[in-house]
């Protein structure tokens, strides 16, 4: 498989929480979601009960492939950061390191240039805590860590899904 | 790229749709939709044209139900079958855990399909996968057309080497979950290899 599976560890899920929650604190967001570049979920915090986080994380990885592509078109590397602006509510997104989207939403209470900044302090500290989080996947991967609990999935277990 | 998440106790997987434009990847979603659990689904989205055609991608994420105690999600995709939407479908494979490709039995699709399969097979390479190495399923799509192409000569022109391979008519749900469900099959069979 050419990318690695990403594996969370509940001490690391919990690490990245708190560190977005400061961020959200900081930035006066509304919420604040960490997605992986294929449109996985990994964190999320704030007033996210009333929003779809699957699929928000899912178009916000398609809105960063699509825009990194048109990026490339016209000779640049990336674009580092998007911003889309409505009436009310606004949403940002970076990208911290290479693997990870950073979600911002934010409202009135907030500004652009306080997310700017905010985001700005926060990511290297975010970006070291997803690191570690991808090393360990890594060794995971690699068999130095305790075994997977799905090493030893049956047959059976997966027909069960199905109701067979 | 499976994500195994132990806070959440889940373990999410990526599927992709693949195929020619017109060939039903998009109805095979909607069919999947509307006859799973609520509960167990989540929104279908659609990034469509004004036509209804396909622009960026469909997505529909589904519980599957509880596995060793983790919960197991499929995040559905299809991607733009149109062929000059190439480099949406590029984007819509990176991470991907298993493909489905859709074939339109119909004899004058038979040329896309295979340009269509051609094309899967070098954009899952420049992605650094092999198709044949990862989960792979054949679904034979629209077999109730009067020009449908007999079942041995679409595996003839089609079959790579021993996947599964499904006769649906998607339209009205048939062959749609037997589909789903080996892909699904194979991706966690493969967690069990990777893990």
């Amino acid at each position: 498989m050419p990318t690695s599976d990403i594996v969370l560890h509940e001490e690391d899920f919990h690490l990245i929480r708190d560190l977005i929650q400061k961020l959200r604190n900081d930035a006066n967001a509304r919420v604040i979601c960490l997605v992986d570049r294929n449109g996985q979920q990994i964190a999320c915090v704030g007033e996210a009960e009333a929003l779809d986080m699957t699929a928000l994380a899912s178009l916000a990885a398609g809105n960063v492939a699509a825009t990194d592509s048109l990026a490339r078109l016209i000779g640049e590397k990336d674009f580092s950061s998007l911003y889309h602006e409505g009436e009310k509510d606004n949403l940002h997104l970076s990208m911290i390191g290479e693997k990870i989207i950073l979600v911002v939403i934010f409202d009135e209470r907030s500004s652009l240039g306080l997310v700017r900044l905010r985001v700005k302090k926060h990511a290297a500290e975010l970006s070291a805590a997803l690191e570690r989080m991808q090393q360990k996947s890594m060794k995971a991967k690699s068999g130095k860590m305790s075994a997977s609990p799905f090493t030893d999935i049956t047959d059976e277990d997966i027909d069960s899904l199905f109701g067979n | 790229m499976t994500f195994i998440n132990y806070a959440a106790r889940e373990i999410n997987c990526k599927i992709v749709y693949y195929g020619p434009g017109l060939g039903g990847k998009t109805t095979n979603l909607k069919w999947i939709y509307g006859k799973s659990n609520p509960t167990s689904r989540g929104k279908l989205i659609s990034l469509a044209t004004e036509t209804d055609r396909t622009l960026f991608f469909d997505f529909l994420p589904l519980d599957l139900g509880t596995i060793r105690g983790f919960k197991t999600r499929f995040h559905l995709y299809t991607v733009p079958g149109q062929v000059f939407y190439d480099a949406s479908r590029k984007l819509i494979l990176k991470g991907v855990d298993g493909v489905v490709f859709v074939a339109d039995s119909q004899a004058a699709r038979m040329e896309a399909n295979l340009e269509s399969l051609k094309n899967l097979r070098s954009n899952l390479r420049d992605q650094g996968y092999e198709l044949g190495k990862i989960p792979y399923v054949l679904q034979l799509n629209k077999r109730d057309t009067a020009s449908a192409v007999p079942v041995e000569e679409m595996k003839r022109q089609l079959v790579m080497k021993d996947e599964p391979v499904f006769e649906a008519v998607a339209q009205s749900g048939a062959g749609v979950f037997d589909t789903l469900k080996s892909i699904a099959r194979m991706v966690l069979g493969e967690l069990r290899k990777t893990a």
